[in-house]
């Protein structure tokens, strides 16, 4: 056995043994050090190019500065929308190392009021990565600085001078452009994970014009290749590519009038629309009430959305565009104009009794209106005469005069949506029935289907744009389509209907304002100028025992409306107002109308009507927008903090 | 030495081993300087101090005998006990391990000290062990006796990338012993199986540093950042660097621990494939000089001990210049004589210490 060697093993052979194994351990080192040296060559030469640029890549951060927003200007140039100064700070989610430490000093640095912190630490929870997440805007030198200074001890903290949208005119023009707001996850995704999209302080268009010229008005990146720490701190500048502001948008949109129809409205839930009618350009298009777009583009609270978003009056909507009604009597001009297109003669008299006998069915009529010629008919609103010459006429001819003066029309304009609506005719009723038998109870159009078209009532229903397109179109006699950009195009041909017809119908609504007619207390009272128009109100339900909706809860009563030209003389600007739950449309509607139109005409005149309003209401448009703020957060406290029943406030 | 004028006690120190010690001493100042951002401050110079003291410490402990270290083994032996078990009780913790001793002025590492004084120890042991003994297995139960109370005072602190290089330490020693070859063979595989149950005793940072280790990509910016960062350094220095005070990966702080443990991937970040080699050729020489002491050495003792402390000075290199080149896992070993840090240095000035003193002792008496 081997073992037995064990007593061969003498102090020589000891010597001997500890010798070769130092020779093999000395050995071992040396190759270790050729391995290493081997190692380090193969990083340093073989690999060198692909460490390089990891540590190039370390080094050096391309930062992209934000394209400065191009301005939205009215058509006299003067801004709609333009880019302050702004002081702000973010979160960058990915260097934030102890979220509630970072918080509460920011809070104590910037006075944070309780519910923004809520809203940071919300999107703190769903934010990734580099998405850099708000803290506030608009800060004062200050209270930047002060964060500024505190930096290095706040990581994940970064304070930035950049460029905040403002819209002088505010709630006014709101629905009209929109606003803008720091990309959300869907759209960083929809263009392609653009690191354009996360940069902090940039804003995309989210409504309006800013939306949909998002890319005239976006303009190109700068960028800028800076060192910089493993912390994230800027070490120097390399390069710098400067940045391409975004494009001037010159809309067609005039400003002051704009303004003052958004603050005429005051109180009412309603929309002003007005066209030049000769070219189509869209000089007013107003709807109320609205949201600020300038506390949007800080980003908002839940707070404040949840009381636009709680408002029965809509304020997130844009009634001009997206709000549908039925058009009344505001639709009988185009329904004369099918008249006369079917040959049907003006001067021909119909007996108003009070109403339309049609088989076992009696259609009413506002009032015994005796004998109506065309004329007279549209100056007193005479729902028979309409009945009568309707049915003769037939829906054909009035659904295809309905089309070509614009209703069911969806126009060429650069918004988000549009609603519009209904021209209803006998295809139209079978193809719907088809889909859903819900709204239409038969296939097949009926005549009481034409007596209810003829006075703009059954399936119509319309978009106060199209009110004042068709408007626009029976005032000049052209095929204008209604345009918001400011742009190169040729005169709108005239339109193909002799101008006899026209000339009845603008005489009928002349006599509406200024004669025996409807709005007669709406005449202007500018010397020379005078309007035509046509009142109208729409039934918000179905009439039931006779009562109208002329009392009762506010959102139950019917919608005033009017649609005018002026001057008659030559007309030139065509305007449809609409008074959600106005009760009427000579009541509601047309006193609007006629400020508007004053306005464009006398602003002094104007002005000083609107002034008077506006005392009456208590105070200017942003006063009592903010009052209203105010007093909605009060309630909403007092609720959530008095509530013994628990209110629905108390969940928050 | 033709240098008659020259008085002895100078003219026999160890020029060139001296040279090689300074030489990879200012090493690490220059790559210190680099580090603090072209400042002697906060590191370069006192490192600069304690080289030059701890290299004196090292020239007085050369005066001594070899045969007082071996008288002194036993006595140093239970000093060193005492201060793990002081460290234990008193002990600051730094990096996830109680292993630091505060003593007021200076703060000293214990496990550091415990090194050379197991490798003398064991020297001392193996030395009075009859040769016809050595070879049965009762011998090692001393053994087990001396190694066990530091191993578990270590391993409680926890310091692992300690505890591990003292067992290397003493496998080597063992072996160069004389210690049946088979015995080693047979441990090896031993160990490989129980390389998963040591892997369970972990610290859950320690564990994962020997995951991330295995595959450092899954976790650039988390624990596989060292690994990563290290590589990056040392690989976009290329053959020649990024040029003294240039290195954008050390001033900029991607790599960590850029005074300490990774003082290596800094250096060879500026001074490229060249400086880095210059570096381990240094190393080599100074390990090849300890070997050579150790095999020209006289005594049992003299020599295992000699051999013995140089392999503990090249258990540090090895372990530290793998880790930083992704060959090992990070575990917290700096570069002797090159890194920043108190203990590291004065372990490896003791160690050259006794290696000169064995030396003189040798020639002194070849020269008789």
């Amino acid at each position: 056995m081997k073992r037995r060697n064990r007593a061969v093993v003498t102090e020589s052979s000891q010597l001997f043994t500890f010798t070769r194994r130092a020779m093999v351990l000395g050995g071992f080192q040396g190759l270790l050090g050729a391995a290493l040296a081997g190692r380090m060559a193969y990083i340093s030469i073989a690999e060198n190019e692909r460490y390089k640029l990891l540590s190039e890549s370390n080094r050096v951060q391309l930062r992209l500065i934000p394209p400065r927003r191009g301005w939205i200007v009215d058509r006299a140039g003067q801004p709609i929308a333009i880019n302050r100064s702004d002081f702000r700070v973010d979160l960058i989610p990915d260097r934030l190392k102890e979220p509630d430490r970072i918080i509460a000093e920011l809070t104590r640095l910037l006075d944070l009021p309780p519910d923004e912190v809520e809203r940071i630490r919300e999107e703190l929870k769903h934010a990734a990565g580099y998405q850099p997440v708000p803290v506030a805007e608009n800060l004062p030198f200050e209270k930047y600085a002060a964060v500024t200074i505190r930096q290095p001890e706040l990581p994940g903290v970064a304070p930035l001078r950049s460029f905040s949208r403002f819209y002088p005119d505010g709630a006014a023009v709101a629905h009209l452009v929109g606003y803008v707001g720091t990309p959300n996850q869907e759209e960083y995704k929809k263009e392609g994970k653009a690191p354009l999209l996360i940069t902090p302080g940039f804003k995309i268009g989210k409504e309006g014009v800013e939306k949909t010229m998002e890319m005239r008005l976006r303009g190109r990146p700068g960028a800028q290749r800076v060192e910089v720490t493993a912390s994230g701190k800027l070490v120097r500048n390399l390069t710098t590519l400067q940045d391409k502001s975004g494009g001037t948008l010159p809309l067609t949109i005039d400003a002051g009038l704009q303004t003052f129809a958004a603050r005429r409205l005051g109180e009412e839930s309603g929309s002003v629309v007005v066209l030049d009618c000769l070219t189509g350009d869209i000089l007013a298009l107003a709807s109320m009430p609205a949201y600020d777009p300038n506390s949007f583009t800080d980003g908002i609270s839940r707070n404040e959305w949840k009381m636009l978003s709680d408002d029965e009056r809509k304020p997130l909507l844009n009634k001009a565009l997206n709000g549908l009604y039925p058009p009344g009597s505001t639709f009988k001009p185009m329904v004369a104009m099918a008249l006369l297109q079917a040959g049907i003669d003006p001067k021909a008299r119909v007996n108003c009794p009070g109403g339309f006998q049609l088989g076992n069915r009696f259609f009413r009529c506002l009032g015994r209106h005796g004998p109506m010629t065309m004329h007279t008919a549209i100056a007193r609103s005479c729902n028979t005469y309409f009945y009568a010459m309707g049915r003769r006429a037939g829906i054909d001819v009035i659904s295809a005069m309905g089309k070509r003066l614009g209703f069911g029309e969806k126009f060429d304009i650069p918004v988000v949506s549009q609603n519009y609506g209904t021209m209803p005719s006998a295809e139209w009723k079978k193809a719907r029935y088809e889909r859903s038998a819900k709204l239409v109870e038969r296939p097949d159009w009926t005549e009481s289907d034409t007596l209810n078209t003829s006075i703009g009532q059954g399936f119509v229903i319309v978009n106060p744009l199209q009110l004042a397109v068709m408007s626009g179109r029976i005032a000049s006699g052209r095929d204008i389509q209604p345009n918001l950009l400011q742009r190169r195009r040729p005169a709108p041909a005239a339109l193909p209907f002799p101008k006899e017809h026209f000339d009845t119908v603008r005489a009928g609504m002349w006599e509406v304002v200024n004669g025996a007619g409807t709005a007669g207390r709406s005449r202007l009272e500018t010397p020379g100028i005078e309007m035509g128009g046509k009142t109208g109100t729409a039934q918000v339900r179905r009439i039931t025992g006779g009562q109208r909706g002329q009392s009762g809860a506010w959102k139950y009563r019917d919608h005033g409306l009017f649609v005018c030209f002026a001057p008659t003389a030559s007309p030139r600007f065509a305007c449809s107002v609409v008074i959600e739950h106005g009760m009427g449309g000579a009541r509601a509607a047309a006193p609007v109308a006629k400020d508007v139109l004053t306005y464009l005409f006398d602003k002094p005149r104007a002005l000083e009507a609107l002034a008077k309003f506006e005392e009456q209401w208590g105070g200017t448009l942003d006063e009592r927008m903010e009052r209203r703020a105010q007093s909605w957060l009060a309630a909403a406290k007092a609720a959530r903090e008095g509530g013994p029943g628990g209110s629905a406030g108390a969940g928050d | 030495m033709g240098l008659a004028f020259v008085p002895a006690p100078v003219a026999t120190l160890p020029w060139r081993m001296l040279g090689i010690v300074t030489a990879l001493g200012m090493a690490g100042v220059l790559g210190l300087y680099s580090a603090a951002g072209g400042f002697m401050m906060p590191w370069a110079l006192p490192h600069l101090i304690r080289f030059l003291v701890f290299l004196g410490l090292a020239l007085a402990l050369s005066r001594i005998r070899p045969q007082t270290f071996h008288d002194l083994a036993f006595f140093a032996y239970g000093g060193g006990i005492l201060l793990l078990i002081l460290t234990l009780m008193l002990g600051v913790i730094g990096g996830g391990a109680r292993s630091w001793l505060e003593l007021g002025f200076v703060r000293i590492q214990p496990s550091e000290l415990m090194k050379p004084i197991i490798v003398l120890t064991l020297a001392r042991f193996y030395a009075h062990v009859p040769p016809a003994e050595i070879r049965r297995l009762w011998a090692m139960w001393p053994l087990a006796l001396i190694l066990l109370p530091p191993l578990l005072l270590i391993l409680l602190q926890p310091d692992l990338g300690t505890m591990m290089l003292i067992v290397l330490n003493t496998i080597a020693l063992m072996f160069l012993a004389g210690l049946p070859l088979s015995w080693f063979i047979g441990g090896a595989l031993a160990v490989g199986a129980a390389l998963p149950v040591v892997y369970s005793f972990l610290l859950p940072h320690q564990q994962d540093r020997v995951l991330i280790f295995l595959n450092p990509e899954t976790d650039p910016l988390g624990a596989g950042y060292h690994l990563t960062q290290s590589k990056i350094a040392i690989g976009s220095g290329g053959v020649f660097g990024k040029g003294f005070l240039n290195g954008t990966q050390s001033h900029l702080n991607y790599l960590p621990e850029q005074h300490t443990d990774f003082i290596f991937s800094a250096i060879a970040e500026e001074w490229g494939l060249i400086g880095g080699c210059v570096l381990i050729l240094l190393f080599f020489l100074l390990l090849r000089w300890g070997m050579g002491v150790a095999l020209e050495a006289k005594g049992r003792f003299e020599r295992l001990a000699a051999a013995g402390l140089t392999l503990t000075i090249f258990f540090y290199i090895a372990v530290n210049l793998m880790m930083v080149m992704g060959l090992a896992p990070v575990v917290g070993i700096p570069l002797p004589l090159v890194s920043y840090g108190g203990s590291a240095m004065l372990t490896v000035m003791i160690c050259l210490g006794i290696l000169m003193s064995i030396e003189r002792s040798t020639k002194g008496e070849a020269r008789r």
